[in-house]
């Protein structure tokens, strides 16, 4: 039964995938991108991580969200209602992609997989928990200060209407000078 | 705690989803009623039936070039999040499963309505419709985050984001009397995600119905009724998080669950009359400099009293 569902998952993840340069459409290419993510999110369930397979599902379902917002408004036809495709230099293109799969597949299949030592923990959300918090902390927290820092940066660079923009020179408007003006 | 996985949980699920969406907008109509003056709001009880044999019976308009195969996605999909997200959601003892990570699982599902919402106003190939899904992802990132604080302080109060084990904790004390602001937040969060009320700025009557602009027939019956089910749910979770879950004197376990939603959903109903529709922007800068610095010294109280 799990083997099944094991590999409806993994076809269904790189039929999503190939879903992406084959539909016309980059709203159709965000949502297969999203189905072959939740494919792998469900195979993390499969393989007994509830929280990270739930984690993935989360994640994904919201990033691929915020990215269609960026990929209609990046993309190369007006708006992004024109039919479109994803692939350019069709042929070139395919010889990498050829090239990193074969890489990617004599990897997997090459390496000499170590045995497994001791056995699995009873709840994996909380041995996760405590690596995270435990041997692994301060991989995490510089991780974390460094995402938010960038976060930040990234928002200040690109916002053209800060909080002096809005509250004036000295922060002391009581109403913020928005383009769209209601009730105070 | 209770019986999960029990066969007639999930029978029963679907049923009384769909009783307590058919409550709630049977409820909204009746404030509909009474604030227009008409005579005998109770009579307007029905109206939610009525409106849904029209849809049903209505040819359905479409727009040239729509994207039937997102718009239909997304209309099937935001009954299916509430569904989903209810079989974590105990009614008295039973619920249809009970994981480790039952928190997790409502949050995973529930975050499925900003694709639902957005596939619906990308999928109508309309401006309006359009602009509705935009407003859904801008607010989406105001509420989410506040309402992940919310959940993970009732995690860390319950020291479990099993669902039993958060009601078994409160077998003392109902989290909303030690975590008033998470409880507010989570109720503000469910208003924002089933974009009711004052947060209904994705449907709003400035952009001639947002979202839901060009639904018709079968397509918009499926969306309004899920997002009935939606705020149902959301509600219904509010009670084992919150509330208690079952626990009461004199009535079963159930029936507390039932009243207890109940109370909670028309409290939410009543509310999305009461009070205008916000801009999300507006919405967006209050939840990043009110709401998640008011819920993070929640947990931060929380996570004291817990060591």
């Amino acid at each position: 039964m799990g083997v099944v569902v094991f590999w409806v998952l993994a076809a269904g993840a790189v039929a999503g995938g190939i879903a992406v340069f084959a539909v016309d459409s980059m709203a159709r290419a965000t949502f297969a991108l999203l189905l072959s993510f939740l494919c792998v999110g469900a195979e993390l369930l499969l393989i007994g991580l509830p929280y990270l397979g739930l984690l993935v599902v989360l994640m994904m379902i919201m990033e691929m969200l915020i990215m269609a917002v960026f990929m209609v408004m990046y993309m190369m036809n007006p708006a992004g209602l024109m039919p479109m495709t994803m692939v350019h230099n069709r042929r070139g293109s395919a010889a990498v992609s050829a090239a990193v799969f074969a890489a990617l597949a004599a990897g997997a299949l090459l390496t000499p997989w170590p045995e497994r030592r001791g056995v699995p923990a009873h709840d994996t959300t909380f041995a996760l928990g405590e690596a995270v918090m435990g041997p692994k902390m301060a991989v995490m927290m510089l991780v974390g200060v460094a995402i938010l820092a960038t976060m930040i940066t990234s928002v200040v660079l690109a916002t053209g209407r800060g909080r002096y923009d809005r509250h004036g020179d000295r922060l002391d408007a009581r109403r913020p000078a928005d383009p769209g003006r209601g009730a105070p | 705690m209770g019986e999960p996985g029990a066969v007639w949980a999930v029978a029963v699920l679907p049923p009384v989803v769909a009783g307590l969406a058919l409550g709630a907008a049977g409820w909204d109509s009746v404030l509909a009623a009474r604030d227009a003056g008409r005579g005998r709001a109770l009579r307007a009880a029905a109206d939610p039936l009525r409106e849904a044999a029209r849809l049903l019976l209505r040819p359905p308009r479409t727009v040239a070039a729509a994207d039937r195969l997102l718009l239909r996605a997304g209309v099937v999909l935001l009954p299916a999040v509430a569904l989903l997200a209810a079989m974590v959601v105990p009614l008295g003892n039973a619920m249809v499963m009970d994981p480790a990570v039952g928190v997790v699982w409502f949050n995973a599902v529930e975050v499925a309505v900003w694709a639902a919402v957005w596939l619906v106003g990308w999928g109508s190939n309309s401006a309006f419709g359009l602009v509705g899904g935009y407003r859904f992802l801008a607010q989406g990132l105001a509420y989410e985050l506040p309402h992940m604080f919310a959940l993970t302080t009732v995690g860390l109060g319950a020291q479990s984001l099993r669902v039993g084990e958060i009601v078994q904790a409160q077998q003392g004390l109902w989290f909303v009397v030690w975590m008033p602001v998470a409880f507010a937040v989570y109720l503000l969060s469910v208003l924002a995600m089933a974009f009711w009320g004052p947060l209904a700025h994705p449907v709003a009557d400035d952009a001639a119905g947002g979202a839901a602009v060009e639904l018709s027939g079968p397509d918009r019956l499926f969306f309004l009724a899920g997002r009935y089910a939606l705020l149902a749910v959301a509600a219904a979770f509010a009670v084992p998080l919150f509330l208690g879950g079952g626990a009461g004197p004199l009535l079963p376990a159930w029936a507390w669950s039932l009243v207890k939603t109940a109370v909670v959903l028309g409290g939410l109903v009543w509310a999305g009359r009461r009070f205008p529709v916000v801009r999300m922007d507006r919405f967006a800068e209050a939840a990043w400099t009110v709401l998640i610095p008011a819920v993070l010294v929640q947990m931060l109280v929380v996570g004291i009293a817990v060591l």
